[in-house]
């Protein structure tokens, strides 16, 4: 691992720990109340799934149009990232909902559209792992379907009606709650560095693994 | 006789169409219309608005169980996804030195 792992580790460790007391101390939002303070980690995290995404993609098409191995691990690393920073925004976001809009879950754009592109992350690591020979491309392809999602979650808020916040809320913060947010954004931004490092190092060790077995058998 | 069939299917067809609008018209007609709210109405609703933390215990969502079951969420999701990660890579490096130890020993490296 690279040298600035391990402070960066360190790092973001120390703002994780420190978060919960930033968001403790931000103000409470008028009509939500306690609950709202839930999105201190719901944007963020919601954020890297959409970053993972979008690496997903990049990678693949990098992966598809160049053949790169290095590409197409970057790829199966984005697309686990992409499933576990979904997860979270997707459990997150009802466990507000259910307080704010009285409801777990509504079937409104924002909300089914995420859901579709998490369910496509979820696709890509099912056809990696039992597609056989050849799933890489085809998995490939289908990350480009998932990055061409991203736009359409992301401004969908703005072009529908819909009662998920729009896109103007997050630049109209008020500085006492911006601050927390920033915060916690920029420790998921390291923690989605780091583990899209660490995860792209086991698959280095895998192909290693993969070139060691074929020397022996040579 | 075939002329005879499609007579009957087309009476059939037209029934079948008819009959739920006609029963939908009617029930529509026998519901009473809602009648406009006075003012004074209007005014006494408005005075009935309970503030949400004025609500018994029992109509209120436990906000702080909502926000904490979502951080405890957060934090093992991303605790159990390093856990496994940090696990597979430590299997995959102790295979790796196993087989690189195999090759020196045999004189194939």
């Amino acid at each position: 691992m690279p040298k600035w792992y391990t402070p960066v580790a360190i790092a973001c460790g120390l703002m994780f720990v420190a978060s919960p007391l930033l968001i403790a101390n931000a103000p409470y939002e008028a009509t939500m109340g306690l609950v709202q303070k839930i999105f201190y980690y719901h944007m963020p995290s919601a954020v890297m799934f959409l970053v993972a995404a979008i690496v997903c993609g990049i990678a693949s098409a990098r992966y598809l149009f160049g053949g790169s191995p290095h590409q197409d691990r970057v790829a199966w690393a984005a697309a686990e990232l992409a499933v576990l920073f979904g997860i979270i925004t997707l459990v997150t976001g009802p466990l507000w909902a259910r307080k704010a809009w009285g409801v777990w879950w509504q079937w409104d754009v924002r909300l089914t559209s995420s859901l579709m592109g998490w369910m496509v992350a979820v696709a890509y690591l099912l056809v990696r792992r039992y597609g056989g020979p050849g799933s890489d491309k085809l998995a490939a392809g289908l990350a480009l379907f998932g990055m061409a999602n991203v736009p359409f979650i992301y401004i969908s808020v703005n072009y529908w009606r819909t009662i998920h916040p729009a896109t103007s809320v997050v630049p109209t913060l008020p500085v006492s709650m911006g601050l927390p947010l920033w915060f916690c954004l920029t420790a998921f931004v390291l923690l989605f560095v780091l583990l899209l490092k660490l995860r792209i190092y086991l698959e280095e060790e895998r192909a290693r693994l993969d070139a060691l077995y074929l020397s022996i058998e040579e | 006789m075939k002329t005879l069939r499609s007579i009957v299917a087309a009476v059939l067809l037209l029934v079948g169409c008819v009959t739920p609008a006609v029963a939908r018209q009617s029930a529509d007609s026998s519901q009473p219309q809602p009648q406009p709210q006075s003012q004074s109405q209007k005014t006494e609703q408005q005075n009935a608005f309970i503030p949400i933390e004025q609500l018994p215990p029992q109509e209120q969502l436990p906000a702080a169980r909502l926000l904490i079951a979502a951080y405890v969420f957060v934090l093992a999701a991303l605790f159990l996804y390093v856990v496994s990660v940090s696990r597979r890579v430590g299997a995959v490096r102790r295979e790796v030195q196993r087989l690189e130890a195999d090759l020196k020993r045999t004189g194939r490296a």
